[in-house]
């Protein structure tokens, strides 16, 4: 790969990690660093929900649309890593029911499957719901492990010749005039500093964006929000429910191994590295889990914690080309500053779509024509990742 | 709610160039909630960025969190330090793999005996048996329990003199296939365990099985083995050789 462009991706979660994987695919040489363990910003505390887009469809159709398509590929690409138990949104109440058509029309249009079952037959197939329900429309949502999909996609990376490094954290970005030229990193396993040159410097650090963006003297207006996720002993149903309801705080119950996880609420913080864990919104999580899963109330908890995501305010800065409605991405080329492009927000359902616009962004920048390959190849498991 | 408390942490420290580890103390102001993960988190943010440790689901499902915190196998984000007796607690890496720098180890080790045993994922779920499965799902299924995370090859006093021995987790993985065996190829597996540095060595103390916060129990998977490649080596069961010798109880 000697000759090939560098590019340089800070950030390991899952938009990283599938864009490490998407860039090698074609061709650039690639170093992913993570300041930390790989997956220990936002993405290995996200709900575990591989979306359908089902909880979209009402709000924002074309994340629905995205999600639907990105689920389907995921199965494909990353076989055994979901578990595909199929998910509910349950009407509760009356008002509940009356979302049932506009909810099946908005899935019919983005193409989400549906099944409309009578109360009956969901209480036959999840006991535990709450059973004054009215009814029940099934979807194709799913159950992943929050980190060992985006382990597979480094894992493939690593495979084809990208560099990960962990424990190696950006402290400033390295500057050839108004050009992004790489950046400068701290390894905190051997307390050195060093500097990685790069052809193109890819922020993919979430709610830490705005960080870097500092660094590098740019605008990414953003706030960080967290969420509360509590996981409760016990898997009290085998698919993920959700309450037919324009989309609210814990609305979710996604069953995972032994745990039911409920979630989530939303606040504002300055600092995405402080985030609380308000003992009001574990209550209001197990108070809102319960009317869809009563038995939830007695289960013992197992753990109660927050991840952030990036809240994006207007840029004042940009150009008004938007370059997708689902996720943010910026090449801040808009101001004058080369070489640098910023990726956030999505879904890490839907990192790989993220990753498919973003890098061809930058092949577009470095006249690269390799088409995006990541639809059709299967990851390696995730196990490879530390294996080697 | 908050009855707050400070609590002093003696933090095991070493950088890679480095003559020898040493340990760090800091005082860390923790409610009945706090667990060891977030006092942790708090020490790197306020007093030192450079403190490495690994964490990624923050409720026992992921298993990067593994340390020993006054000398006991735990998950840091399900430890809460009002639960640990005393006013000082003292956190370390894993023991019987290479550490990398501060409370993390390098997993090589641990996978490269792991994946061998090529479990998969996904199982059977066993939860809820009433259930009848939705249109579309054949069977419903779950992700498996062991989560990766090495807390029984860190107690393991075989694992600590024999770095050849495959340990719990491997073990207990070679079960799960046994067990169910999804496609895989399930004499090559036993062939794998049944041998001087697999199922044999193990000394039945059990420590993993107790250290386990994800309900593997090793220690009976081990067993679960060693009953099953018996009653294959039985002089009549040799006889008869090949498929149904092999197939799981
Ligand atoms: C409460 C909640 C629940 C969610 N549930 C779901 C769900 O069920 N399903 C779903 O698909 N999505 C879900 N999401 C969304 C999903 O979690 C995110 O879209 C996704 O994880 C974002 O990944 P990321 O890689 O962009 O960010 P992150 O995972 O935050 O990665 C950014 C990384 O950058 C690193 N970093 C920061 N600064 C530096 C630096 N200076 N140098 C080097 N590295 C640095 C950080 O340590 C971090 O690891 C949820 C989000 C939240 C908040
Ligand atoms: S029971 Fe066997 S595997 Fe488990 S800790 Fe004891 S010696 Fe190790
Ligand atoms: S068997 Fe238990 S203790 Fe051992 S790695 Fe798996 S989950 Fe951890
Ligand atoms: S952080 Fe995942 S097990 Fe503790």
């Amino acid at each position: 790969m000697k000759g090939a462009f560098h590019v340089l991706v800070i950030g390991g979660g899952a938009t990283g990690a599938a864009l490490a994987h998407d860039l090698t695919l074609r061709g650039l040489r690639v170093t992913l660093v993570e300041r930390w363990e790989v997956t220990a910003g936002t993405t290995g505390r996200h709900h575990g929900l591989l979306h359908s887009g089902a909880r979209y469809v009402l709000t924002d159709p074309d994340s629905a649309r995205e999600c639907i398509e990105e689920n389907w590929i995921l199965r494909r690409i990353a076989p055994d890593a979901f578990e595909l138990n199929d998910g509910l949104f349950v009407a509760l109440t009356d008002e509940d029911v009356t979302y049932l058509d506009p909810f099946l029309e908005g899935c019919a249009r983005c193409g989400i499957p549906t099944r409309v079952l009578s109360r009956e037959h969901t209480l036959r197939l999840e006991p535990n719901l709450n059973p004054t329900l009215k009814l029940a429309v099934q979807v194709p949502d799913g159950t992943m492990d929050a980190m060992r999909l985006p382990l597979r996609f480094l894992a493939t990376a690593q495979h084809h010749g990208a560099e990960i490094r962990p424990f190696t954290e950006v402290v400033d970005i390295h500057f050839q005039g108004r050009t992004v030229a790489g950046a400068r990193v701290r390894d905190h396993r051997t307390e050195r500093e060093y500097t990685i040159a790069a052809d193109v410097v890819i922020n993919a650090t979430g709610p830490w964006a705005g960080q870097i963006a500092q660094m590098a003297g740019v605008d990414v207006p953003i706030r960080p929000s967290p969420g509360v996720l509590v996981a409760v002993e016990g898997r009290l149903c085998n698919m993920v429910i959700n309450r037919l309801h324009p989309a609210g705080d814990g609305d979710i119950i996604v069953p995972q191994r032994r745990l039911s996880i409920v979630g989530t609420s939303s606040w504002v913080v300055e600092d995405p590295d402080d985030l609380d864990v308000p003992e009001a919104h574990v209550r209001m999580m197990i108070d809102l889990g319960a009317l869809l899963i009563p038995t939830l109330r007695e289960m013992p908890v197992r753990a109660a914690w927050a991840a952030a995501r990036p809240l994006v305010g207007p840029r004042t800065a940009h150009s008004g080309r938007e370059l997708s409605r689902t996720f943010k991405c910026f090449d801040h080329a808009d101001e004058g500053v080369e070489g640098l492009v910023t990726i956030i927000g999505g879904k890490a359902s839907t990192a790989r779509a993220m990753a498919e616009v973003t890098t061809d962004i930058v092949c577009a920048k470095l006249g690269i024509t390799a088409p995006c390959r990541t639809r059709e190849v299967v990851l390696l498991p995730h196990t490879a990742y530390y294996a080697g | 709610m908050t009855e707050q408390r400070t609590v002093q942490f003696r933090v095991f420290r070493y950088k890679q160039g480095r003559e020898r580890p040493w340990y760090d103390t800091f005082d860390v102001t923790v409610t009945p909630r706090t667990t060891v993960l977030e006092a942790l988190q708090f020490i790197r943010r306020v007093h030192d960025p450079s403190l490495m440790l690994r964490h990624s689901c923050h409720h026992a499902s992921c298993g990067t969190c593994g340390m020993r915190i006054n000398g006991q196998e735990r998950l840091a984000c399900i430890t809460r330090v009002h639960d640990i007796a005393g006013e000082r607690v003292t956190v370390e890496p894993l023991a019987n793999l290479p550490i990398i720098g501060d409370l993390v180890v390098d997993m090589k080790a641990f996978y490269a005996k792991f994946t061998p045993m090529a479990m998969p994922l996904i199982r059977h779920s066993e939860f809820l048996p009433e259930a009848e499965p939705p249109e579309g799902v054949d069977t419903y299924t779950r992700l498996e329990n062991c989560i990766e995370c090495g807390l029984c090859v860190s107690v393991c006093p075989v694992a600590a003199s024999d770095p050849l021995y495959l340990g719990p987790a491997a073990l207990a993985a070679a079960w799960r296939v046994v067990q169910e065996p999804r496609g895989q190829n399930v004499p090559e597996i036993l062939a794998q365990v049944d041998t001087a540095h697999g199922c044999w060595r193990c000394h039945i103390a059990m420590e993993c099985s107790a250290v386990c916060p994800s309900h593997v129990d090793p220690g009976a998977a081990i067993m679960a083995l060693r009953g099953t490649l018996i009653r294959q080596h039985l002089p009549w069961r040799r006889k008869q050789q090949g498929g149904d010798a092999h197939e799981p109880r």
